[in-house]
Parts: structure tokens; sequence; C-alpha cells
């Protein structure tokens, strides 16, 4: 933060007419824009098939575009179900061939590789991510991509130790995966799906999103680089219909999903009877809920935290607020103040708080839902920071007033947007927080442990964050309960999505 | 009419069903024989015997010369989707009071369930035989349920040890990951052994703090009956395991699309059948699992047919993060 001179300092202190907003020059910041100079997008991608960059034979491209500045970055190849059959076929060779056969050793070496290469690649990982995804600099420099390495990293480990991580039982891997992964967390997400799969023997054919492909692209590169066996990762882009073909190909063992909870039904039918192996990860509606008796400042950065994280696109993000009724109103004014002093603008910005949403699809979607908050009769709350006049951007935006059964109490934004209700007792909190078909995650703050504690016994989610929020690891097993999928990523649990066991 | 006399199975041996007919003790009706009482078979929901709600039913036979109280064949109620409907009520309300008890206070249910089937065993038998099993093999199978009931119910309390995790996650937090019950599970029992798979089915979801509504074996749902009244004379709480019976093929896709029922356990599905329970559960995002249908033999194995495997397939894990700091 810049420091304020002697006169502006007195400046502040004249006007104290409402102190929270009156931050007079300070919030201030002279632009620092992380240098891009360095890192080299292409002008197109080819398929990363069996090894090599092969054209694609749909002969198709699509532009990946840039969310903030609505700019191209790369023309990326469209994979057909010929090519999909192609990287099953090239999966199989390698899992038959070589990946299966290989020590459970080596194979580890081969995957701490990947984790080394990707840290020596950090920052330029970061800024692909950032232009090609819209999140800012500073979160995709100091939370996906050095949670990438580690999801690496921890899955290397597990590789030669699968004999200890199942009491007994024998593991075996299970075969091909076909993996289809979201825009939120481009490069993290794949870091989820291959490292456990490579870890226990699969080999893999991964569908990164038509809005993201760019940084799954960088991550082909690193693999070509680590020398992996050809075909061990296979990489096909395109859109739905590219996830499709994967889903559908029947020389596949296993799909892992990642995404909105109507395409992981969609994708749950469509193998029913295929006998092919499937983990969910979903949408989440999670309730975040706040004691009068929180650490109410805390509890504030918690829910900024929580629910504008990543813009929002979080499918564990904090999006329904229950407040204990009593500090309702000091909650509301308090993060009313904060959200104006949220930055809001060029991703690439270190000091950028709020990047762009993904897609102008996506922003559509905000708006719509947020139109459809107002006139359902919730109060609307919004920053009213300055939105660039390129690119797509949507404003920290929060609602008071709405009842559980409105849409912006019910489904999932996937924006920056909060719904903010209220309870009167821990009961009805636990009632309220698990009324919904989602069961991704919770957010409970209190200074009261016994209440921590009784409180995360009840509530139906994956994961619980006590005075805390939006924290991952590759050690922490995540994933959802009911309509937000099954299957865990992360930590032991996480393994059995990969592996047959004996017994 | 069959008289004790006649009939190969002891007296001795059989402590409740008594023959077909004795002579009328009280000597009133002069040599008459007493008329038996017979039993009226039930669906076992919510701790109560039940018929089915549709009124439907369905012939089980049985092998004759038994000296059973029953008549040659027996009436068993075909469920329907009303009775899983029932069923769902009662078993949510069980689960939340199931789950919450401590794992021991589970454990000894559990084992209150074995001495109660052990005291039964020759009733167990009984049912069994007439079912069509050698003496010999129902002996084997009751004696293996009992031992059954006893291994899970020293498995509740340890679940968590094994499962459970420290994840020492890179940053100022603690964090832990816990099983949990995943609610209502359905189960499809396999076939054979009527008895033994059945137990081996439904008492690992309850392990882990599930309920249960399960559709019991179509060729001996007797026995599931039978085992029920063990269900219900141990200190397990009504709801927590509910046993139809009926058709799987029919109960299954009930299951699958209600909304309430959280993962299917299918031992007895074809190919159609479990492409039908995928499809139908997708649209709640339903667990699914289908067994294709193990050997008899396997439910004896104790490296098969018993283990952790079979509770851990319906636990969740809830990962739980809390700062460190002061």
């Amino acid at each position: 933060m810049k420091s304020m001179t002697v006169s502006e300092k007195s400046e502040a202190q004249k006007s104290t007419k409402d102190l929270a907003l009156d931050f007079g020059r300070a919030w201030e910041y002279a632009p620092s824009p992380e240098a891009t100079d360095h890192v080299k997008i292409e002008k197109r991608y080819e398929l990363f098939i069996g090894g090599k960059w092969v054209a694609p034979k749909s002969g198709k491209y699509f532009p990946t575009v840039s969310p903030s500045t609505e700019e191209t970055l790369a023309e990326v190849a469209e994979a057909n179900a010929e090519d999909v059959d192609l990287a099953v076929r090239a999966a199989r060779r390698a899992y038959d061939g070589v990946w299966s056969r290989m020590r459970p050793e080596e194979r580890g070496k081969y995957i701490f590789r990947i984790a080394r290469a990707i840290q020596e690649k950090a920052r330029e990982l970061a800024i692909v991510e950032t232009l090609d995804g819209g999140k800012p600099i500073k979160e995709s420099r100091d939370v996906d991509i050095p949670l990438a390495a580690a999801h690496f990293f921890y899955h290397a480990g597990w590789a030669d130790k699968l004999d200890y991580a199942f009491h007994g039982r024998k593991a075996r891997p299970l075969g091909v995966a076909g993996q289809v992964i979201p825009w939120n967390f481009p490069l993290l997400m794949a870091a989820w799906k291959l490292a456990p799969a490579l870890a226990c023997g699969n080999t893999v054919v991964l569908k990164p999103a038509e809005t993201t492909p760019l940084s799954a692209l960088f991550l082909a590169r690193i693999i070509e680089e680590c020398e992996l066996p050809e075909g061990v990762v296979n990489i096909v882009t395109g859109a739905g219909a590219t996830g499709a073909a994967v889903v559908d190909h029947p020389g596949i063992d296993k799909i892992a999903f990642t995404g909105s909870t109507a395409v992981g039904k969609r994708i749950q039918a469509a193998l029913a009877g295929s006998h092919k192996r499937l983990t969910l990860e979903l949408g989440g509606k999670a309730a975040n809920i706040v004691f009068a008796d929180a650490p109410i400042d805390q509890a504030i950065e918690g829910i900024v935290n929580g629910i504008y994280f990543n813009q929002g696109h979080v499918c564990c993000a904090g999006s329904r607020l229950l407040v204990e009724e009593s500090v309702h109103d000091v909650v509301v004014r308090k993060l009313a103040d904060r959200i104006k002093t949220l930055r809001l603008g060029d991703p690439l910005d270190k000091n950028t708080d709020i990047g762009a949403i993904n897609s102008k699809m996506q922003l559509d979607k905000i708006r719509e839902l947020v139109a459809s908050g107002e006139k359902e009769g919730a109060q609307l709350y919004q920053s009213t920071c300055p939105i660039p006049q390129k690119g797509y951007f949507f404003p920290p935006t929060f609602f008071t007033g709405a009842s559980q059964s409105s849409r912006i109490a019910r489904e999932e934004i996937f924006g920056p947007v909060l719904t903010v209700m209220t309870f009167r007792t821990p009961d009805e909190a636990i009632e309220k927080a698990n009324n919904t078909m989602y069961g991704l995650s919770a957010g409970i703050w209190t200074d009261k442990g016994a209440k921590i504690f009784h409180m995360a016994t009840r509530l139906k989610a994956g994961v619980i964050w006590g005075n805390t929020f939006n924290k991952f690891d590759p050690t922490s097993p995540f994933g959802g309960y009911k309509e937000s999928g099954f299957g865990r990523e992360g930590g032991r649990q996480g393994l059995s999505a990969y592996v047959e066991l004996d017994g | 009419m069959k008289t004790r006399t006649e009939s190969h199975v002891d007296a001795a041996d059989v402590a409740v069903p008594g023959p077909l007919a004795v002579t009328d003790p009280s000597g009133a009706s002069a040599g008459l024989p007493r008329l038996r009482v017979t039993k009226a078979y039930k669906m076992y929901v919510g701790g109560a015997f039940v018929r089915s709600e549709s009124g439907r039913y369905f012939r089980v036979a049985s092998e004759e010369a038994q000296g059973d109280a029953d008549p040659a064949g027996v009436n068993i109620p075909r469920g329907s989707r009303k009775d899983v409907r029932d069923a769902v009520v009662v078993a949510k309300a069980a689960y939340e009071k199931w789950e919450a008890r401590t794992p021991f206070n589970r454990g000894q249910i559990l084992y209150r369930l074995a001495e109660v089937v052990e005291s039964r065993a020759k009733e167990l038998e009984h049912s069994l035989v007439r079912a069509g099993q050698s003496r010999a093999e129902a002996a084997r199978e009751v004696a293996a349920t009992v031992d059954r009931a006893v291994f899970y119910a020293g498995f509740a309390d340890k679940v968590s040890a094994l499962v459970a995790s420290h994840n020492p996650v890179s940053g100022p937090h603690f964090g832990f990951s816990v099983p949990e019950a995943m609610g209502i599970v359905a189960v499809i029992a396999p076939e054979s052994p009527s008895l033994l798979g059945l137990a081996s089915v439904v008492l690992p979801p309850i392990t882990g703090g599930n309920s249960v509504i399960v559709v019991a074996s179509e060729a001996d749902p007797r026995t599931a009956i039978v085992f029920s009244e063990c269900l219900a004379t141990s200190d397990l709480p009504g709801g927590v395991i509910n046993v139809l019976t009926g058709y799987g093929s029919e109960m299954g896709p009930i299951f699958a699309k209600h909304r309430e029922i959280s993962a299917i356990d299918a031992w007895t599905a074809d190919e159609a059948l479990r492409a039908t329970l995928e499809r139908e559960a997708a649209s709640s995002v339903k667990r699914v699992k289908t067994h294709p249908s193990p050997n008899a033999e396997m439910w004896f194995d104790r490296r098969r047919g018993q283990g952790l495997g079979f509770i851990e397939r319906h636990l969740e894990t809830k990962s739980i993060w809390h700062p460190v700091g002061v």
C-alpha cells in the first residue's frame, strides 16, 4: 500500500461523516501488471495424442478468447469422435505396453518430474491461466499453480505405496481413464485428475474445458519434456461434443468428471449399464454460517473469500450466507462496505481482487440470475466499482431478504453473487444449510469450539471449513454428498477412484 | 395330517414351530387333532410387521414333511411402490438417530443381534430346510450368520480408526477427514444363500450408521422374515433395517427413482436391471453398485464375504478444516 502524505491524512480525518466509506486516496493503487512478454502462446494448438501433436481429423479449430480483453489468444484443435478414438487407442497401448508394467517407483518418479517442471514454469503457467481464464494473477500465482504442483508431488509418492493404502487389500489400476474438467481452475483440475490416475497406474485421455484449454496444453508440453512414455497422457480439446465422445467411448474403463450437476446427471445416465466406473464432482450451494459469537471482522473476510474468490466460479463457494439474526444488520453493513474496497479489473494486475467472468455465456447466466433475485423481491447490494469497457466483468454483489425458495437461494450462480439469509438457533441453521440438493461444502464461524463440532457433524457436506473458507490441499479429500457428486479427490481416500480392490 | 411321531424332525430340536397337528392337550376334543395356528408372513418395516399396502402376494413353496406349523406353501407379501415409500419415511427417521448413537453402542446392538440369532438358530435352520437345504447346510449357514453379526459388532467402533485421516495440509490449519453414513441404503439381497447373504449385505451399512431397506431373496423370502423376527427382538431400533419381500426387478427401479435413498447395493441384478438402476439413479446422483451374482460359497469365505470394503462402500468422507493460531 502506498503511504499517505500528511495532507492526505488530515484530509481523511476531516471527513468523518461516514468513516467506513471515506478512504480518501488511501485505496488508490498504481497499475502493477504482470509482464507477459516472456510467455509464448502459439497461434494454433493441435491435439496431444500418443506423445505427438497431431492435427484433428475433424479439421476444425476453435478460438480461445481472453475474457478480460475479448481478444483471441490462439486457436485450438477440436477433437471429434475419431480423434477421441485415436487418443483412447494410444492410451490403451500405453497402458498395456508400458505404464501398467512399469515398476511403481519409476511411475512415481515421472510424476515427481511433472511436479518439479510445473514449479519451474510456475510464472508462465500463472500468466497463461490468467490470460485464458480471467482469474486474478495473484490467485493463479499463489493458489492454482502451486497447488497443481503440490498435487503431482503428493500423488507421485503414492505410486509405490498403494499396498499400504487399503488395509491389506490389493489395488490394481482400472485401465484407461477419461477425464473431463471445468474452466474455473483449469490447470489445477487437470492436476487433480491426472495425478491420482497416473499414480495408481492408469493412462488418461483428458478433455479440458473449451474456454480454457491453454494451460492443459502447456501441461502437455511439460509432460513431453518430462519424457513420459507416449500415450500415457493424451489431451483432446473441444467442447461438449468432444466430452461426450470421451464419455461414450467403449474403450474407456473409468470416467471422472468435474462440472455442473446437470451435465453430471447426463453422464451418469449415459454410462448406465456400460460397466465403466464413474466419479463426479459437481455443483454446490454452500452455506456459510455466521454465529453472533463469531469474530465478525474475520468472518467478513471469510465471507468475501468464500464467495468472491475466483469471481465466485467455485463449486464449493460459500454462496448462501446464513447469519444469526442478532448480528445480521452489522454483518450486512460491514459486508456492504467491504465489497466496495474490492478491486475489480485487469486480471494481470497484481492488485486485482476480482478478475473477469470466464465467458460471455457465464456472464449472461449471472446477469439473468441476479435479475431474478431482484424480481423475486430481494434487496440488492452491489459494489459501484468501475467496470472495464472491454471484457466480461461483474461487480461483487449480494442480496438480503431473499426467501429460501427463491432461485438465488437455491441455484448455483457460479459468480460473485451472495445470498444472505438469517437464522435464530443452531438447529434452524442446520435445517436451512442442509435444505438443498447439493452437499459439497459449508462454513461455520463461531468462537465456540463445541459449537463448531456440533455443526460440523450435522452439516451434510463433504468439506467443512470452521472459521476459514476455500482452503484446499492435496492431502485433504475433497468431494460432495448428495447431488454434489460422489468420490473424493485428494488424500488416501481419493485413490479409491482409480483402483480396483480385491476385497 | 402328520403327527409329531411321523415327522423326522425331533420335537426337542424345534423350539418354536410345532408339528402340523397334535392331539388337543386339554383332551376336550377327545382324540380329535388340535387345529394348528399358521403364521401370516409379513414384511418388516419400521419395527412392525406389515402386509403389502398393495394387497399383492406371491406363493413360496415348501419342502414337505418337515413337521412345520405351516402348510406346504405360504403367501408372501409382494412389496409395491407405496411400501417402498413408507419404508423410506421410517428409514429416514431411524437413520438420523442410529447414526447419532456411539459406534460402541451400535456394536453392542449388533452383538445382541448375534445373541438372538444364535438363540433362534433352530427356527432359522428349519426355515432354510423348508426352502430346500439339508439340515447340515442349514446349520452351517445359520452359524456363519451369527459369526457375521459378531464380526460387524466388533467392527463398529474401529471403522473410523481405519478410514479417517489427519490431513497434514500445507498451512496453518488442522485438517482431518472422518467417515459418515450416507443415509438410506437400498439393497437387493443375494438370491442365495438367503439368510447369510441377507445378513452379509444389510449388516455392513448399518455398522457404518446407515439405515437399510432390503428386498429379500425371491426364492426364500420366508427365512428373511424369520430373520426379521430376530431383528425385532434384538435391541435394533425399528426402521434401521427394513425388510421388504417381492420382486427385486420391480422394487429396484423404485429404489433408484426415490430421491431420499442415497445408495443402492444390488446383489441380484441382471444386465437389464443393472442398466435400469444406473439410469434411474442418475436423476438424484445416487451411488449405485451392482455386483455380478457371486457364488453362494463366497459368502462363507471370511476374506471375501465380509470386510471393511462392505462398510466403506456406504460411507461418505467429510473433511474438516480449522485454523491453528492464537
